[in-house]
């Protein structure tokens, strides 16, 4: 009879554990396993791999919105988690941009996001860029992989006729023909204007 | 409401006719001021606006924060509190839930040993039949409240049963619909559910009038147009109750409104529905949790306390189409219930955004590259 009561208890208190949202960390934190929550030595790790473009709450805040994108906490986001945004599925860049986060852990996701620091730098931001057109990433952007970037940006509002015409004739007007090809340092010297403005904020509550 | 967590499918193009602009919702951000001048190389080249766009998406979007679980700060973790939490949980697991698990029994009971005979005994007296299933159907909603020591406090005139008219409420969970039936037996149309849930739906509530649909079917959408219509019509059918959100949100947003409810030519009657967050979270996620362990954790807190506003029913204005109309209850229920809007689709939790969204960002690019192009 007594340990029918018992087991009635260890019954309940189970449900207890599984419905109550703080027991989880709770528990966690009292077997030192808090695989769910960053450590100081987690956070100062990232900090380190992003070269400090971000605070430690900034850290923290991307820690959550990763978590909470995540879903079943794999410890990466797969492309249909990010699709899951429609503020992202809805950006003409987003199929790129797949292929740069797809997949990626924590670490990496913060590398990624670091270009768009307030405390990044031009160069940084533009090396983004650079490796968003360079899809095959051969260090080289040619006629045609700005062509294909501006058929993601501009669909059927443009024809494929006018879009070469544009590209070759701007091309030429700042030096370069259809056939050279784009390097790093030539998109710094196009694009390096200071007023280059890629940020994004991070909520920080 | 199902717990679809499979492949997302692309979205049916009708469900874009229901959505008036996200443009005008949208923050712009770089895009606020028009580029002018000669188009150079640099204009061509430089994506910085779209990424920026893009990766503000990832660090934050509206969208996601409107299913979040807003799950308490833990307060315990400290030397005093824990053990006060710990005598909590004790007290809410092992003396208030069996408690509450004896009521529910015993209104299922009382229940199933009034309705059966009823429902079959008198199935040539229709109106009366009717009237007892509807007096049932109340109290063992009743019973369900009990069985979370619900608080509710209702505002506003009690509905009453004209034709005509429709309510429509914000959705949170389906205990929504069991809070507001116990004051009103309501004919509501919901998501045909599996498991216990459907059975319930196609015996008991298939009494009060309840009208079902299937989220994934594409036809399904003029089937239950013509239902809900032949229904607001007739003069004895019980009040319609619908939530035109479609989805569960999380009581702190709202979603956009499906204008089907308001273009069946009746009057709407808007419903406010607010609960109390310090007590429990009533926010059902789908996503997360099933409804079983919804249930669950509802009757192993200490309340569920929540306000229910019936608000000045709201006739079509001359002139106002429905998506109109629909946003204007939508302003009325959110500025009711604390609520802020958000202008996204509740279906985006199941499906892709279409194309049309993307395609009218890149004809805004377009149009840009070529007006510039005709400038020296």
């Amino acid at each position: 009879m007594l340990t029918r009561n018992y087991l009635f208890i260890f019954f309940f208190l189970f449900l207890a554990v599984s419905l109550e949202p703080n027991s989880s960390k709770i528990l966690s934190e009292t077997m030192g396993n808090s695989s769910s929550m960053l450590t100081q030595y987690d956070i100062e790790e990232v900090q380190q791999h992003c070269q400090r473009l971000f605070s430690q709450q900034e850290i923290v805040s991307l820690y959550e919105r990763f978590c909470q994108l995540d879903r079943n906490a794999k410890g990466f986001i797969s492309a249909d988690e990010f699709l899951s945004v429609p503020e992202f599925a809805m950006n003409p860049l987003s199929q790129r941009l797949l292929k740069m986060v797809d997949g990626l852990n924590f670490k990496d996701f913060v590398a990624f996001l670091s270009a768009f620091s307030a405390k990044a730098s031009v160069q940084m931001k533009i090396k983004l860029i650079f490796k968003v057109y360079d899809s095959d990433g051969n260090g080289k952007v040619s006629f045609n992989d700005i062509l294909e970037v501006l058929r993601d940006l501009s669909g059927s509002f443009i024809s494929d006729n006018q879009r070469e015409q544009v590209l070759t004739q701007l091309l030429k007007e700042a030096g370069y023909s259809k056939d050279s090809y784009l390097t790093l340092d030539d998109f710094i010297k196009v694009l390096g204007s200071p007023g280059l403005k890629m940020e994004v904020e991070v909520p920080v509550d | 409401m199902s717990t679809n967590q499979g492949k997302l499918k692309p979205s049916s193009s009708e469900l874009d006719l229901d959505r008036p602009n996200i443009e005008d919702y949208l923050p712009s951000g770089a895009s606020i001021q028009e580029p002018h001048g000669k188009l150079r190389l640099s204009d061509l080249l430089d994506i910085s606006p779209i990424l920026t766009e893009a990766a503000g998406a990832i660090v934050d979007d509206s969208f996601t924060r409107c299913f979040k679980s807003n799950s308490p700060e833990p307060w315990n973790w400290n030397v005093y509190l824990f053990p006060l939490w710990c005598f909590g949980v004790v007290f809410r697991y092992l003396i208030l839930f069996p408690a509450r698990a004896i009521v529910l029994t015993i209104g299922w009971i009382i229940f199933l040993s009034c309705f059966i005979p009823v429902h079959f005994l008198l199935k040539g007296n229709d109106a009366l039949r009717k009237k007892l299933e509807r007096v049932l159907v109340e109290l063992i909603c009743s019973f369900f409240v009990a069985s979370w020591t619900g608080v509710v406090k209702y505002h506003g005139p009690r509905p009453s049963m004209r034709p005509k008219q429709v309510f429509v409420a914000n959705h949170t969970s389906m205990i929504d619909f069991i809070i507001l039936e116990q004051m009103t037996a309501f004919a509501v149309i919901m998501q045909k559910h599996p498991g216990w849930v459907g059975l319930l739906q196609s015996t008991i509530l298939e009494s009060v009038g309840c009208i079902w649909f299937n989220r994934s079917e594409a036809k399904d959408r003029e089937i239950v147009a013509k239902k809900l219509r032949e229904h607001s019509q007739g003069a004895d059918n019980n009040p319609l109750l619908i939530f035109p959100e479609g989805t569960c949100v999380n009581n702190q947003y709202s979603v956009m409104f499906k204008k089907g409810a308001f273009e069946l030519g009746c009057t709407v009657c808007p419903i406010a529905i607010k609960y109390n967050k310090i007590f429990v979270d009533a926010f059902w996620n789908s996503r997360k949790q099933s409804f079983t362990m919804h249930l669950l954790q509802l009757m192993t807190s200490w309340a569920v306390v929540c306000d229910v506003w019936y608000l000045e029913p709201q006739n079509l204005r001359p002139g106002e189409t429905a998506i109109e109309f629909a946003e204007r209850v939508r302003d009325i229920i959110s500025v009711r219930a604390g609520l802020r809007k958000v202008p996204w689709d509740g279906y985006l939790k199941y499906s892709r955004p279409s194309p049309k969204h993307r395609e009218r960002k890149q004809q805004s690019f377009a149009e840009s590259v070529l007006r510039r192009l005709e400038e020296k």
